[in-house]
């Protein structure tokens, strides 16, 4: 009989930015069992709507996330949209999916920065971070702002980027993929991140979609969950098909997250060659949102709900953001389960736990 | 270019001794469940559950008295429910019955019990 | 060399600039657009306090008897909600963030009686 011990991983540890607690009960090396505890920065953001008028509020929810701000904000808005009834003009969607579409990429680099960072390849986080340095030039450019851009309003958006800023940005990210095709080819290739990641911490197709897991986690299980896929914003202008490998474990996610970096630029090229004139904004006045509405958004980490419901007054009743990594604990608590005590910094990281916004 | 499809999306009300019968249903179905989320209204909790298949949300709203909230847990049908019903239990004193993995009110570190759902308690009608 | 992948890439960094800058000697250059800082022209202000009431963190103060208008520097996020709803634009962003610090500060500016241009920090 092995010895049993329960070892507590967080929520300070050197591997992980975002405090979540697990308690892992260990038999000699192996976790036998996991369990999460979060709960340490509740921040009670949606209760803030009973404060804020629901124009102001997408100042507050943008600030949920500090790596998905724009699309939290987004997902807001398009709520609050779908409450009112009201469509938005066709560049401001497309500017939208530029912007989340950055983000993504900017997201993307941000998690494999820190991936690196997790299995010790320090030289590996600093080039990848300092080729997101590059989105983030872009974001203070054309927003004013470099993590949290408040751009994105009920109805539009509150800044327009000229056709020429599009076409340069286009050029930028052009520069950048020639860049991040070689750093990729470190995370792809490279032996010791093969042997930290390939095989470890497989979710099976099954698995993954019996614990609900979404987004990028989900993708490397093969489970087509790409939300991207319902058109909203331009979406269902730009031509894409969703990044899906097959193996499940670690290196699958992020292979997954690697491809969606290219996505992304194609992406944005694409919504840059194509987007229409006209107006960025519509104007909404004397209406208060009265309904209620479920909406969703694809974040960089998976798929995002916002339900909104108004009372016809200034201020909402309610506003709900289930975040990706809320569904994603499940999957990373079963895939904890018989891996080795080394390797749980590694899974913890490839789902990419995002724990503020977990409890908002 | 793969096809793409509308979001639809819709909120349906429902008897609170539907629950389990509803989950089942939506699971049989091939739904996955969303989310889960509660509305404190006046002196009623509103929980709404979405699951979602193939771009169709499915919304349903079970509404409750606030004071002594109760309904049966479903996470024997989803097992990941687990999350958003400790949520709502330390947010909202809503209380799950045979809930698989109950964190006793332990999951949030809150300063007061049920802090958004001041009507907790309170005796008043069910 | 499979377990070099990297090394191209080291090296080329080892010949060029660094990427990063040697703050705070080296003064950032800022984009046009940056929201850094909120100012405020206190002179064209009417003290109607509209920016006060759509800030989301209620980082704003308006004293319509005094004459003064206050920011909680720390509490400020920068969304730059009070310059769009000012009905006289008076309000700006500046570059250049708030400077860190020990205590949370309030700058306060009141409005002179006859002389423009003076202003009082707290």
């Amino acid at each position: 009989m092995a010895k049993r011990t329960i070892i507590p991983f967080g929520p300070q540890h050197p591997v992980l930015p975002e405090p979540i607690h697990l308690d892992l009960v260990l038999e000699d090396e192996k976790v036998v069992e996991a369990i999460p505890s979060i709960g340490f920065i509740h921040r009670g953001l949606e209760k803030l709507v009973e404060k804020n008028e629901w124009p102001e509020m997408v100042y507050v929810i943008e600030r949920v996330c500090g790596i998905c701000s724009f699309g939290h904000g987004w997902g807001y808005c398009k709520s609050i949209e779908g409450n009112l009834g009201v469509e938005v003009p066709p560049r401001a969607e497309y500017l939208r999916t530029i912007w989340h579409e950055l983000g993504r990429i900017h997201s993307h680099l941000l998690w494999l920065g820190l991936l690196a960072d997790g299995f010790g390849f320090e030289s590996l986080f600093m080039h990848t971070w300092r080729l997101r340095e590059t989105i983030l030039d872009i974001f203070e450019e054309t927003t004013g702002g470099r993590v949290i851009f408040s751009v994105c309003k009920v109805g539009g958006l509150r800044k327009d980027v000229s056709n020429e800023k599009l076409a340069e940005i286009a050029g930028t990210l052009d520069g950048l993929e020639k860049e991040l095709r070689e750093l990729t080819q470190v995370f792809l290739d490279d032996v010791s991140v093969a042997n930290r990641l390939v095989g470890v911490g497989t979710l099976t197709q099954d698995e993954a979609i019996a614990l609900g897991a979404v987004g990028p986690t989900a993708r490397g299980s093969g489970v087509n969950n790409d939300v991207r896929l319902d058109g909203h914003g331009a979406y269902g202008q730009l031509d894409f098909e969703p990044c899906l490998e097959e193996a499940g474990d670690c290196y699958a996610r992020c292979k997954v997250r690697i491809r969606e970096l290219f996505q992304s630029i194609g992406l944005i090229k694409q919504a840059a060659a194509q987007i229409p004139d006209g107006d960025i904004a519509i104007e909404i006045k004397g209406k208060h949102p009265a309904g209620e509405y479920v909406g969703r958004m694809e974040q960089p980490r998976g798929e995002a709900y916002y339900y909104s419901k108004g009372s016809g007054q200034k201020f909402l009743e309610r506003i709900r953001v289930r975040t990706p990594t809320n569904a994603n604990i499940p999957a990373l608590v079963k895939t904890l389960q018989g891996c080795d005590f080394a390797d749980v910094p590694m899974l913890v990281l490839t789902i990419d736990p995002c724990i503020s916004c977990t409890e908002r | 270019m793969t096809e793409r499809k509308d979001l639809i999306t819709d909120i349906e009300a429902a008897a609170p001794a539907e629950l389990l019968g509803t989950a089942g249903d939506a699971k049989t179905a091939g739904y996955r469940l969303g989310q889960i989320c509660a509305t404190l209204a006046g002196d009623t909790l509103e929980i709404l559950y979405t699951f979602e298949k193939d771009n169709i949300l499915k919304n349903y709203k079970f509404t409750i008295g606030a004071a002594a909230p109760e309904l049966q847990s479903v996470t024997a049908i989803y097992p990941y429910a687990f999350i958003y019903e400790n949520e709502m239990h330390d947010l909202f004193g809503v209380t799950f019955k045979n809930l698989a993995l109950d964190y006793g009110g332990k999951f949030f570190k809150t300063a007061q019990a049920t802090p958004w759902n001041p009507a907790f308690g309170k005796g008043g009608e069910n | 060399m499979a377990n070099l992948k990297i090394g191209k890439m080291v090296l080329r960094s080892l010949f060029k600039r660094p990427a990063t800058l040697m703050y705070p000697t080296v003064p950032r250059e800022w984009k046009e657009l940056t929201r850094g800082r909120i100012e405020i022209d206190i002179d064209s202000c009417i003290f109607c306090g509209i920016c006060a009431r759509k800030c989301p963190t209620d980082a704003i103060a308006v004293d319509r008897n005094a004459k003064s208008w206050s920011i909680a520097r720390m509490g400020c996020v920068q969304c730059s909600c009070c310059v769009e709803a000012c009905p006289k634009s008076c309000l700006l962003n500046k570059a250049g963030y708030t400077s860190p610090d020990t205590e949370k500060v309030v700058d306060t500016f009141v409005k002179p009686e006859a002389e423009p241009g003076s202003v009082v920090d707290s």
